[in-house]
């Protein structure tokens, strides 16, 4: 709460502080919004606006501004001094895949090898989700809309198929199923493929040349299917190969990256995304050749393996220069921390505009959603944040977060504990006190 | 260490705080000139490198106990620090840094490491970081573990720690004996210990000694684990007393043989006597507040509770008892007794005359502990907690000193101390501040804009990526 009352609102959007916001909800989608006066990070090819307004309407961006305009029937929302930015888009998580991690009961972030599939394509996490965990609206008030959820670990080949989902407050949370193919050929993926690249690469191209052949190939039950991969790891596959679902492939050694896009040679139409590319800069002009982007944690800086000696945090710096489209995106629960992560990246040699690029815009375009978010652009999702100040630094905070037009309660199970104990009363035991 | 028979001197251990409400009394801590009647059968061989007076000006000061001053200058020499004020003058032979636009702080200390015990490369080879074959190895000692060779000290020097902690993992009731280092690896580990710290153990609560060990004969529930460290206590106790006897019967001329030294009673019986400071893993308030009550039963002193996920609903009861909380900003959530981490814990230890302390677990985290007080002291200000940014800088040199018993030596900027010393390029609650100068007792050990300045650990001779920027 203390974070919203900080926003300068002229309107009635301190009401939103009150209990009536649930009821109100509703009200505020379909309402017509203009937030004025901020610094406006577009990421359009409009680029920085320093002084302008946003039109909010029906839940989509109506339109941006280089002036300071209120149209009639807008409720004016004044962010002068503020920093607005698209939604942040948490690349790679297990948000609403996961509640607590560790001996905590079920964590569908994480399977267990299952007859359905034998190299692990099969697995997808869209029915999954679970929109009311508490780490999406611990995540949401901190700047985030929207995130890529994954399975995290398999113990098979494929880390499943991956959603991209947006941190609203409805059922509805995702917005695009099947998003992406996940594989990974760094030391954790030979660690539980034969123990050896030698296993895992000839695990890798035997399932997508077996979904070559099975996408001419009726995988119908009544039909003998005696490949290596299930026939539900086939139905999975076959988008894979035919370029239509893009493949994320974990490579850290430079060696490791080189093998991950020479894939194309083999499977010509593979969309590939590479993550982590530890050692990425040693071979950045091929991956800039490739056209192939980077989702990477900028601040992995130690040679944890010995197949990511050459970590250093000047990589997301080298990539971009390189012409490497940089995403950031750590596997964890706490994607909070990637707009720190990001200012670390600027902090060693990341241009600025490339960082916010790097939790909007790139993530959109790297899953094919960059038609809905990621940007400020007319008719996108109403999905942006208005923060006290630069996003990157670590003082500043996210003081609203409008979520397809609705600026959303800026609340979470945090904020309470925090409050009850700000405001505990010592005459009551302390769950007398809300 | 164990025939001091001074108790209370060990209830002010690691809390001395003349400068710092926050934490606690005035009076004087547990301090390494004192003479320990510990046998340190593994001296420190720590030798500060040479070095010239610096003098640092027009740069802003947080000078670690809770003043700032702009525009001010800081003079070292002989590996001390010896005036920090607003104009100095260099003696002739000085360096003489502009430090226009810049900061200095003190070194950075983390009270909470495994730097060298699980060190990088993660092989198993090096894994040496939990004695996970029973939950009572108070006889196992950290630096008996640690590589020096690991990389990660000069990434964590690059990010401004000067000092740091280094402890076994937090499996067992009783981990083992922690280590305090010098930021500064070389040949052996005996050359990185800080000279005449305290020793301290480390301890841990709840999840992990139940998970370890539920299947392995136990503790499998919490009222085990604090079984456990009940029963171990009382072992120690007779074992103090045997040696307080053997003592007394010494001094009558009446003593038979010696009794049989035991490692591991041997360092519980330190804590008892004060000597050996308490670093207790625990998250869950609850448990915290029992564990002060294991600690008046037996009569000794924890210095700080380590990640203290709950500190903030307990801090009211952390202040009286004296207890330090070494914490994370913002993790959470990753084990049950995570799940109410809150953003603004540190200020609101702060904020109720508890110690807080800023502390890593990590390897990575290590590296921009300042970004960790910057975060909470934003935090704390959105939630109405007016701390200054000089007095948030308590939280990661001088408390950590006290913390580990050695805010005699180092942890401030006060004439007299070691010239632990970080230049940043600019305000270090920023995430691009960087250090750009470092300094261990005076010498300068890292200079960003001078790559031949920096370390390269043996590991990293002749791999990918020697002598880049890291």
């Amino acid at each position: 709460m203390r974070r919203l009352t900080q926003l300068f609102i002229k309107q009635s959007l301190v009401a939103l502080t009150s209990a009536s916001l649930l009821a109100l909800s509703g009200a505020a989608l379909a309402e017509k919004v203009a937030i004025t006066g901020a610094q406006i990070h577009t990421l359009s090819s409009a680029g920085v606006i320093e002084q302008g307004t946003i039109l909010l309407n029906d839940g989509k961006i109506q339109q941006v501004l280089d002036t300071v305009t209120v149209p009639s029937g807008y409720r004016e929302i004044d962010a002068s001094g503020k920093v607005v930015t698209p939604g942040f888009i948490g690349a790679l998580t297990s948000l609403g895949l996961q509640e607590v991690s560790s001996s905590a009961g079920v964590v569908d972030a994480r399977v267990d090898a299952h007859p359905v599939s034998s190299v692990g394509a099969a697995y997808d996490v869209q029915f999954a989700i679970n929109p009311d965990s508490t780490i999406i609206p611990i995540t949401r008030v901190e700047g985030f809309t929207n995130a890529v959820t994954s399975i995290s670990r398999t113990g098979q080949l494929f880390n499943g198929q991956g959603a991209v989902i947006d941190l609203g407050t409805d059922f509805d949370a995702v917005i695009k199923a099947n998003a992406f193919m996940h594989v990974r050929v760094n030391d954790g993926g030979a660690d539980t493929n034969g123990e050896s690249r030698a296993a895992l690469w000839i695990a890798l191209n035997q399932s997508l040349a077996e979904a070559v052949y099975a996408a001419d190939y009726d995988l119908s039950p009544s039909e003998d299917w005696e490949g290596m991969i299930t026939r539900a790891d086939a139905k999975a596959l076959i988008p894979v190969i035919k370029g239509e679902m893009p493949l994320l492939i974990s490579a850290d050694r430079a060696s490791d990256i080189l093998q991950a896009l020479s894939l194309t040679k083999r499977f010509a139409a593979l969309d590939i995304v590479l993550v982590g590319a530890t050692e990425g800069w040693r071979v950045a002009s091929q991956i800039a050749a490739a056209d192939v982007p980077v989702i990477l944690s900028p601040e992995n800086n130690l040679p944890g393996g010995f197949d990511q000696l050459g970590a250093t945090l000047l990589n997301a710096g080298r990539l971009h220069k390189a012409g490497v489209m940089v995403a950031i995106g750590m596997d964890t629960h706490n994607i909070r921390l990637a707009p720190q992560h990001a200012g670390n990246a600027v902090a060693n040699g990341l241009p600025h505009a490339a960082g916010i690029a790097a939790l909007t815009i790139n993530v959109a375009k790297i899953f094919g959603v960059d038609d809905q978010i990621g940007s400020l652009e007319p008719g996108k999702h109403a999905n942006l944040v208005v923060w006290s100040g630069d996003p990157l630094e670590v003082t500043q905070a996210a003081e609203q977060v409008f979520i397809e037009g609705e600026a959303i309660e800026m609340t979470s199970r945090q904020i309470q504990l925090r409050d009850r104990y700000l405001n505990r009363d010592p005459s009551k035991p302390v769950a007398y006190t809300r | 260490m164990r025939f001091t028979h001074n108790k209370k001197l060990g209830l002010a251990l690691a809390l001395s705080a003349a400068l710092l409400s926050a934490c606690g009394s005035d009076q004087p801590a547990k301090s390494s000139q004192q003479t320990n009647s510990t046998p340190e059968p593994f001296p420190s061989t720590y030798q500060p490198i040479a070095s010239v007076p610096v003098l640092i000006t027009n740069v802003t000061i947080l000078d670690g106990v809770g003043n700032k001053i702009e525009n001010g200058a800081i003079l070292f020499q002989d590996g001390k620090i010896t005036e920090v004020g607003e104009d100095i003058s260099a003696p002739s032979d000085a360096i003489e840094i502009d430090g226009t636009g810049k900061w200095v702080t003190p070194g950075i200390i983390d009270n909470h490491s495994h730097l060298g015990v699980y060190p990088s490369p993660g092989t198993e080879s090096h894994s040496d970081g939990n004695e996970m074959t029973g939950p009572v190895t108070p006889e196992v000692w950290a630096e008996h573990s640690i590589w020096p060779q690991d990389p990660g000290f000069q990434r964590a020097l690059a990010g401004g720690v000067t000092s740091l902690q280094i402890l076994p993992g937090s499996a067992n009731l009783f981990g083992g004996r922690t280590v305090s280092v010098k930021n500064l690896p070389n040949r052996t580990i005996q050359d990185m210990k800080f000279p005449g710290a305290p020793h301290g153990i480390k301890m841990a609560c709840g999840e992990n000694p139940k998970r370890v060990y539920g299947s392995r004969g136990g503790p499998m529930t919490r009222m085990a684990n604090v079984a456990g460290y009940r029963d171990a206590w009382i072992d120690a106790q007779e074992y103090q007393k045997k040696w307080d006897d053997y003592q007394k019967a010494q001094q009558e001329g009446t003593a038979g043989d010696a009794p049989k030294r035991d490692l591991a009673l041997e360092t519980l019986a330190g804590v008892l006597d004060g000597e050996i400071l308490v670093h207790m893993h625990c998250y869950r308030a609850d448990e915290m507040v029992v564990m002060m009550d294991v600690m008046k039963e037996f009569n000794y002193q924890i210095g700080s509770f380590h990640h203290a996920v709950e500190a903030y609903k307990i801090a009211d009861k952390l202040a009286e008892n004296n207890v330090c909380s070494a914490m994370w900003a913002d993790w959470y959530g990753f084990k049950m007794e995570a799940n109410d981490g809150i953003r603004e814990n540190i200020p609101m230890v702060h904020a109720a005359n508890a110690c807080a302390i800023v502390h890593s677990d990590s390897d990575i985290g290590i590296q921009r502990l300042n970004q960790e007080a910057a975060k909470a002291w934003s935090d704390g200000q959105r939630a109405g907690i007016d701390i200054t940014q000089a007095v948030a800088w308590t939280w990661l040199s001088a408390n950590p000193a006290k913390s580990m018993g050695i805010f005699d030596q180092t942890g401030s900027l006060e004439a007299g101390k070691n010239a632990d010393v970080v230049l940043w390029t600019t305000d270090p609650f920023s995430t691009y501040s960087q250090a750009e100068k470092v300094f261990i007792d005076g010498a300068m050990v890292y200079d960003r804009t001078d790559p031949a300045s920096w370390p390269v650990s043996d590991f990293e001779l002749g791999q990918v990526g020697q002598g880049d920027a890291k």
